[in-house]
């Protein structure tokens, strides 16, 4: 698990951390530590519990056990104001964007800086208008409700509330899900600049490996509820682990079997 | 012995939902009181509770107070006692109907939109996203309601009591052939402060409890589309209840003796 950067004291350190709902164990054990300044991508099959895992570091979801750290402080059972303080370090891109359709696209966009930092309203929307532009969508784009919005456009909503307050820790689940080529582009590039130009740390999920690429430093990949391979995403090709290979390549065959039967 | 065990799980459970409750209602009261507030939220859901209510309440509350002259006249008819019927309106309406009626017109209103809306940010997982972006839950989305919901429904039946004692006024001059003067000072003669402040009470209480249910009700569901019509229907069943147990309580403690 530990790797060059491992002189470093990491960002967000997790221990041990398991999580079942019921029977269904869904996260067993898993360890992860993530350096500040690094983009760290995980992969792995569809209900493996990447965005469990994400909603336990944010404390949306209680860990049955296991530790997490942020900044060297221990986050797991904390609540209220200290809870409050931790998640002002964290943007989160959700994977189905969980825009607040009472309020206007700028308004999402703008609600952690009105809510959170307590700037007033004019500058706020200044600065959300800013980060729409960043994701492609103009002014106009801006008053409408999410309702009115396609898919992708919701997308790159959430990615603009993500980074609006520059916070120091962003998540992202699955970003360019649903968006076009380009667009797709667009936004990891978007991506890289927040790690590199604002020196933040990023947790990204993706199930594309051409974006993978593109915005990863390191890759992690979950299996069965366990981190089964870290390591440097530009050695993925050579990781001489049979589950990555398959997952990379995308191919039916291989260890993993996916839980269909034939029709 | 098998017969036990059901009714102990049961217990157990109905045990384990009170104390959720009570938790639930701990924190909401908790953020009631402390900064942040969010004046310009509970504006909105004063509104939203007390002018927009306004309709639907005031319409039962003209019908209420008319049937309850017409009834009393055919009942007090046979003993000539139907100089009684302003001290039975008024007291009525102000002591039980007024806030009985507007509580439950309310919790159908109100409680029902509050849960689907808040079920519906839970499930969506907006109420998550508010999380991460550092902003209470409890005192963005339930603390305005509760608010509102405490403040207004006094408001309200203080309006509904005035209504309701004008259709009992109507009809009993227009049909009963009632001399409107004397009618007037029958009311003005038989209401007593109590009366009138014991219903204010119940109000307050009651909208405490719609707003309550429809935000515990909404917070809580679970699944999609169905578990946010199940919060809906439990926070107007659950609110209804309440009331009419409340109803009860409160008029013991103000006026049994
Ligand atoms: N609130 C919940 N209650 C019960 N089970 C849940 C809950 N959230 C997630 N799960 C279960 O946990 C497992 C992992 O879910 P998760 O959303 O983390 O998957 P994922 O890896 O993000 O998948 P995808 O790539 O499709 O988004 C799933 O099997 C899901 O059924
Ligand atoms: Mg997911």
């Amino acid at each position: 698990m530990n790797d060059a950067s491992s002189n470093r004291t990491p960002k967000i350190k997790i221990r041990g951390l398991s999580k079942a709902f019921g029977d269904k164990v869904v996260l067993d054990n898993v360890n992860l530590d993530i350096f500040p300044g690094e983009s760290v991508l995980v992969i792995g099959g569809s209900g493996s519990g990447k965005s469990v895992l994400l909603k336990c570091i944010l404390g949306l979801l209680h860990p049955d056990s296991g530790s997490i750290e942020v900044d060297g402080e221990e986050v797991v059972g904390l609540m209220g104001e200290d809870l409050d303080r931790i998640r002002r370090k964290f943007g989160m891109l959700f994977q189905n964007a969980a825009l607040f359709d009472s309020l206007t696209v700028w308004e999402n966009v703008a609600f952690g800086l009105i809510q959170g930092q307590g700037r007033p309203r004019a500058e706020a929307r200044k600065t959300a208008l800013e980060k729409l532009a960043a994701v492609g969508l103009g002014e106009d784009v801006g008053s409408l409700m999410p309702a009115e919005l396609s898919g992708g456009m919701r997308k790159r909503v959430g990615l603009a509330r993500a980074i609006a307050t520059e916070p120091e820790i962003i998540f992202f689940d699955e970003p360019t899900t649903g968006l076009d080529p380009i667009m797709g582009d667009v936004i990891d590039r978007l991506i890289v600049k927040c790690v590199k130009q604002l020196g933040a740390t990023a947790l990204s999920i993706t199930h594309d490996m051409a974006s993978a690429r593109r915005i990863s430093d390191r890759t992690a990949m979950l299996y069965r509820g366990n981190i089964i391979w870290v390591g440097p995403t530009a050695e993925i090709d050579r990781s001489d682990n049979p589950y990555v290979d398959q997952f990379i390549n995308g191919r039916a065959e291989g260890p993993i079997q996916m839980q269909v039967r034939a029709l | 012995m098998p017969i036990l065990q059901p009714i102990g799980r049961t217990f157990l459970s109905f045990l384990e939902a009170t104390g959720r409750l009570t938790l639930f209602t701990v924190i909401a009261l908790s953020h009631c009181v402390r900064p942040p507030f969010y004046p310009r939220l509970v504006v909105r859901q004063m509104i939203e509770i007390g002018y927009y209510s306004l309709p639907v309440v005031g319409l039962t509350a003209i019908f209420t107070g008319m049937v309850l002259a017409l009834q009393s006249y055919t009942g007090f008819e046979r003993f000539s006692a139907e100089s009684a019927i302003p001290n039975v309106v008024v007291v009525s309406i102000t002591r039980e109907l007024g806030p009985v009626l507007a509580g439950l017109m309310v919790a159908g209103r109100v409680g029902a939109s509050m849960a689907a809306e808040i079920g519906t940010m839970r499930v969506t997982e907006q109420i998550d996203a508010l999380d991460t972006l550092a902003t209470n839950p409890f005192k963005y989305l339930i603390a305005p309601r509760l608010i509102a919901g405490l403040t207004m429904l006094p408001i309200l039946v203080l309006i509904a009591d005035i209504i309701g004692v004008f259709g009992g006024y109507l009809v009993s001059t227009q049909k009963l052939d009632f001399n409107p003067a004397t009618y007037l000072k029958n009311t003005r003669d038989f209401v007593e402060v109590q009366d009138v402040v014991s219903g204010l009470v119940k109000a307050a209480v009651f909208g405490f409890l719609v707003t309550l249910m429809g935000c515990y009700h909404g917070y809580n569901s679970r699944g999609g589309a169905q578990g946010v019509g199940t919060a809906t229907t439990n926070a107007v069943v659950s609110a209804s209840i309440l009331i009419l147990c409340f109803n009860y309580f409160i008029t013991e403690l103000f006026f049994a003796r």
